[in-house]
Parts: C-alpha cells; structure tokens; sequence
C-alpha cells in the first residue's frame, strides 16, 4: 500500500500544478488509528483542497528505514511536503480545526 | 570511603554485566553496567553526560566488539562527531564501519500540530531499525528528556517511554539513557521513574574556584557498588574515574637502593641511599634548597641512565636549568639525551584531577624511572584538605605499582606546627627529609634531617646543608654545651677549639722539655760526682802505692843502718805509722 494516491479530480479551476499538495501519512501498521487518520486526512482534503493533493501513505512496519528521513517519531504522523516548509500534524487527526493550524490550510479563499 | 565493588562477596548469581571500558567505572560498579537494562545518567548542564554516553558506545566497538546505536536529541551527527573527536574517538569512522549508528531525532515544537491520539512507534521504529542494521549491543538515547519539550501531551508520552523501556530491556540491549538533572529529583522530568536498574549522577563542582566533576552510583539493582562520589575528569583520553579507594596496598617493593647524588646523604641513609620505588618526602622552609637537592637527585639518576620526569609547578625547566648551573648542575644535556624530561604548568591551570590526569599521562608515556614533583604544595593548593590527600595517595599507588621513585618537595612556612599538618602526608611517605633555617650570628645556615627512612637504619643527626658553586655537600654541624653550631658560629668553634688544641700541645711539649732538661741536669750531677769519686780514688792508690814504696824504702834504711850499728833486725822490721811519715816525707 505504498502509494494508495487520491487521483487528482478533474482540475476544472485554473490552478498551476506547481500548487499541489503533497501529503505523506505515516503509520505503523493497518490498525485502528492508522485508519482513522487516514480517513480524516481525506476528509479535510477533499473538503478544503479537492483536486489538488496527494496523500502518500507509508507503512513503517514494512519502511522503518523512512522514518528517519521525516524525522517520524510519534504514529500516525502527516507530514506536508508541498507546498514548503514542511509542516506535521501528529496524531489520528481527529481535530479537525488543529489539523488545518497545523498543515497551514485555510480554508479557500 | 571503604565501599568497594570489587570488593564484593561472591554472590550466588551474579548479574550480568556490561563492561564499559571507562577507566575506573567498571571497578566501581563492580564490572560495569547492568547487561541488558537500561542505566540512567543525570547531571546537570556541561557535567559530560553525553560524553560518557559516547564513550560507552565507542568503546564498545573498540574493546569489547558490541555495536551500538546512538540517538541523539540534543546534537546533530556531525556535531557529536566533532564533540567526542576531541576525547579521540573516531566516531565518523565507526559509523562508515556500520559499528555504530547515529541517529539524530529533531522535532521542533513550533513545527507539529497535535490532533488526536498518538503513540511513538515512529521512535520504536526508527531505534529498533537501527538496531537491527548492525546487530547492536549497546544503545544510548542521549537527553530523551527533549521529548517532552517537544511532545505537548506528557500523558501519552509517560506511557510511551515506560513502554520503550521495556522495550529496550526485551529487545536485550544494554541503554544508557541521560536526563537533565532536576531541582528535587535526580532528573527534571522524573526518568528515574521508568529507568530503576542503575542510576549514575554526574556532578560538577565548584571549590574555591576550581571545578572538579563527580561521579556517583546513586543505585545499581542487584549489585553491590561504590555509593562514594568519586573525582573524574575528561581528558583527552576519555573519561577517567579515580576511585580512591583502589589503593589496595599490594604493590611489589624492590630492595634496590639508589643513591641520592650526595655522598655523604646516602652515608645517612644507611649508606646506599633510598629504596627503589620509594616514595620520598622533602619538606623545608622557602630558601633550604628544595629544589636543588631533587635537581641533585635527577641528575644522579639520569647520569645513571635512568629516565627522570620533573614536575615543576613553580619554575619553567628554563629557570630551573639556569638556576642550577649556578651550583654546577648541568642539566642540558641530560634533556637533550632525553634521560630528563620537565613538565611545567600553573598549578592554578586546571583542577586537581586534571593536573593528576596529565601527570599520569605524562607517566605513562614518558616511563620514568625517578619522578620528581616540585613542590607537591603548590598544587594543594587547588584542592581541599580531602581531596589533596585523596589525589596524592592515588598518586603515591600509581607510582609505586610501577616501581617509580618518587620524591615529593614539600614548602613549609616555617615553625614545627607546620611540621605536624604534613604528618598526614608525611604518612604515606616512605622517606622524610627535613630542611631547615638555622639563624643565629646573623646568618642563617641550612640543615638537614633524616626525620624517618623506612627500612634502613638512617642517621639521626643534623647535617649542615652547603651550597658551594660546586654543588652541595653536607659537613657535621657542631653540636656542643651551647647548642648546635652552623656556619661562621661552627668555623669559629674549630678555630676556638683549635686554638686550645695547639695550647695543649704547646704545654705538653713544654713540660716535656722541662723533664729532659731535669733528667739532662741529673745525669750531669751524677757525672760529677761520679767524676769526684774517681778522683779520689786514684789519689787512694796513688797514696797506698808511695806508702809501700816509702815503706820498703825504710825497711832497706833501717835495715842497712842496723847493720850499720849492729842492731838486732827483729825490732828493726816493726814500721812506724808509715803513711804519716810517707806523707811527710813525699
């Protein structure tokens, strides 16, 4: 499940690709929270930057060795690659209003 | 100051231990750190925590063929690898060996956002990877104490890291984890909580100005340890502890006896000089001649080939060298033959445990026969009364397991309490030379004791010091009715003394004379009378011989007269007092 991608909706707005968002979510295992990030991350996702990211999910139970390049430590981490700087939010990603603070994503203008 | 791991009774089972190859750590912990637990390291900003933590990993790899990984919170790679490059550890050369693994864990605050539950598997993860990378033995997590800087929620943290301990202990790793000291308890975020097996505090100290660092085994699960804090020191070597107490008094003695370079003080030290490996004690006001009796003694044995080192802490081997050239020591040359080696430094450079650490260094490197310590005083002075005689004792064992010859100079500031205050110095001493000021006649003279010379039968007189331009000599002071004399007061005493001699003499010659003459005077009036006497008695016979003749004479007179007259010759014969007569008629 390395690469389990949202496919980028049909970009009907003009938005030059350089404005897509990399996400990468750390977690350890198919447990319960591990699913429950990922579920939240893709509800915010879709509801605030539809079309316009990527989620990468990397399992540390199969990669250990990528987490130190992220400098993963807690579990389930989200990292934003793109657009930089790089910004986590740990955690299942139940809160909502700390995980738009934490990945830097008003909601559009 | 008597607890001693190593000193432990057997016990039915032993802990495993992990030795950390850290001079002096495994005696006191009795043979290192428990095996397969983690041991905590706390101590406050700058005490070497890290530095302990990295050496146990290095030298993990180096003696004991362990890998380990190294988790960094506080440092990057390279600056670790920088840091502990300078104790000498090739750190960048053990992780390209894959022997040791570094990882450095960076989480800003500012930079992660908390939204839900969590847990740490990503820290699980990234150590248990590592571990597995290279099979390590050891792990050391250095300050996991920045995670809760960095982690808002302590709760889950707490849970975490109690489960990483136990972690750690079934994956079989020997940890060493270092905390930041707290205000109350021993780590500021209460690791000790988690981490029971062992705890070590790191400590440094500062005494009138000089800082020395301690260690303490606050607890070891399972072992008898040493509870006493113990001086260590960073060197370029690492990290050395001295435990005090390894003074075990079994060193090999020698019976070879060295010469002092003065004739007439081997003559007083039972006549060959001190003992091989002795530990020699000079102690004297300012001025005696301290440094020119050890200069003497180095000199003696270099001259001999023997290596000598000479701490000085008061005078730069410049000095010195010109210095004694002025009693006709030359020194020079037994530097450039390298039988002489000086080592100078400002006992206010560094700490106590420092200047020791260097003088073993130098020690070890140099292989010294002799070691001269000039005066061992000043560099009391870094120190308290306690750890002065704890360094000096650890001194004195060093040396005298490896048969050196060590002569201590001691300055006194005159007077005999001073006397009494080295006596605990004095104790550890095996030979106690006193130098002393004698004033009187307006001068003062130098004098030397033998005050105590273990095993040999030594003088217990007072010598006179001198000093000439042709080094030092010692003379017989004089010690009569009024006192000991020195210097001019011992010359004028000869002279006086002398002087009455040669009267002495005088007299006696002059008496002998008297009685010759006596005897001469005698002799002649024997001869004279004797002379009389045989005056006389020839005039006795020359009278007994004219009285016969005249007698005859008569006789033939009378006789021819009687014939003459006829007269009857019987009455005749009958001589009338014939001397009278001869007398008259001569």
């Amino acid at each position: 499940m390395k690469s389990k991608t949202a496919k980028p909706r049909a970009a009907t707005k003009p938005r030059p690709p350089a404005k897509l968002w990399q996400l990468r979510l750390y977690v350890m295992d198919q447990t319960a929270k591990s699913q429950m990030a990922f579920a939240n991350l893709k509800k915010i996702c879709e509801l605030h930057l539809k079309g316009r990211y990527r989620i990468t999910v990397i399992d540390l139970l199969k990669q250990p060795q990528l987490a130190k390049g992220d400098q993963i430590l807690a579990t389930p981490t989200v990292v934003r690659k793109l657009p930089s700087p790089m910004r986590t939010v740990i955690g299942t990603l139940s809160d909502t209003e700390r995980v738009l603070v934490g990945l830097d994503l008003r909601p559009a203008a | 100051m008597k607890t001693n791991g190593r000193k432990s009774a057997p016990m039915a089972v032993q802990l495993p231990k992990c030795p950390t190859g850290i001079q002096g750590l495994d005696e006191i912990t009795g043979g290192g750190l428990p095996r397969g637990r983690p041991t905590l390291v706390c101590g406050g900003a700058g005490c070497g925590k890290t530095l302990l933590a990295a050496e146990f990993l290095v030298r993990g790899v180096t003696q004991f063929d362990e890998p380990g990984v190294l988790m960094a919170f506080e440092e990057t790679e390279k600056e670790l690898t920088a840091n502990v490059a300078s104790l000498g550890f090739d750190l960048a050369g053990l992780v390209r060996r894959k022997k040791i693994v570094v990882d450095y864990v960076h989480i800003e605050r500012s930079e992660v956002q908390e939204s839900g539950e969590y847990d740490l598997e990503g820290l699980f993860v990234r150590l248990g990877h590592a571990i597995d990378s290279i099979g390590a033995k050891r792990v050391v997590l250095d300050t996991l104490e920045v995670l809760f800087a960095s982690l808002p929620n302590e709760a889950i943290l707490r849970s975490e890291l109690r489960r990483l301990f136990r972690w750690l202990k079934e994956k079989g790793v020997t940890a060493v984890i270092t905390a930041e000291r707290g205000r109350e308890s021993l780590t500021r975020h209460g690791l000790e909580e988690y981490v029971s097996d062992c705890v070590i505090l790191l400590d440094h100290r500062v005494n009138d100005q000089i800082a020395t660092r301690h260690l303490r085994v606050v607890k070891y699960r399972g072992a008898l340890h040493g509870t006493n804090e113990f001086p260590f020191l960073i060197g370029d070597e690492g990290i050395s502890v001295l435990p005090i107490t390894s003074l075990s008094l079994n060193h090999q003695v020698s019976t070879e006896r060295i010469p002092t370079g003065v004739a007439r003080l081997d003559a007083m030290l039972g006549g060959k000089g001190f003992f091989r490996g002795s530990s020699i004690l000079l102690t004297g006001t300012p001025g005696t001649g301290k440094t020119i009796v050890s200069a003497n003694f180095a000199q003696a044995a270099a001259k001999r080939g023997e290596r000598v080192l000479f701490f000085s802490f008061e005078e730069s081997p410049d000095q010195i060298t010109r210095n004694m050239h002025s009693i006709g020591l030359r020194l020079e040359p037994l530097v450039k033959r390298g039988l002489l080696r000086f080592h100078s430094a400002r006992p206010s450079l560094y700490g106590l445990e420092m200047h020791l650490a260097t003088m073993f260094k130098e020690i070890s490197t140099f292989k010294p026969h002799v070691v001269i310590i000039d005066p061992i005083t000043s560099l009391m002075d870094c120190g308290t009364d306690s750890e002065n005689k704890g360094m000096i004792t650890r001194l004195i064992d060093y040396l005298k397991a490896g048969q050196i010859t060590s002569l201590f100079t001691s300055l006194t500031q005159g007077g005999h309490a001073l006397q009494q205050s080295e006596a605990a110095m004095s104790s550890l001493m095996d030979s106690w030379l006193l130098l002393q000021d004698f004033e009187g006649n307006g001068e003062r003279n130098r004098v030397l004791y033998v005050l105590k010379a273990r095993g040999m039968a030594h003088s217990n007189q007072i010598r006179e010091f001198l000093i000439s331009d042709r080094g030092i000599d010692l003379v017989d002071a004089y010690i009569g009715p009024s006192g000991v004399l020195t210097g001019s007061a011992r010359a004028a005493q000869g002279a006086l003394e002398k002087a009455a001699l040669l009267a002495a003499q005088q007299e006696a010659a002059q008496l002998k004379r008297e009685v010759e003459r006596k005897r001469a005077a005698i002799e002649r009036q024997i001869n004279g009378l004797r002379a009389d006497y045989e005056i006389e008695a020839e005039e006795l016979r020359r009278i007994a011989e004219q009285v016969g003749t005249s007698t005859r004479m008569l006789t033939t007179e009378r006789t021819a007269s009687g014939i003459l007259r006829q007269a009857d010759t019987k009455a005749v014969v009958r001589p009338h007092s014939p001397s009278r007569n001869g007398k008259v008629n001569s």
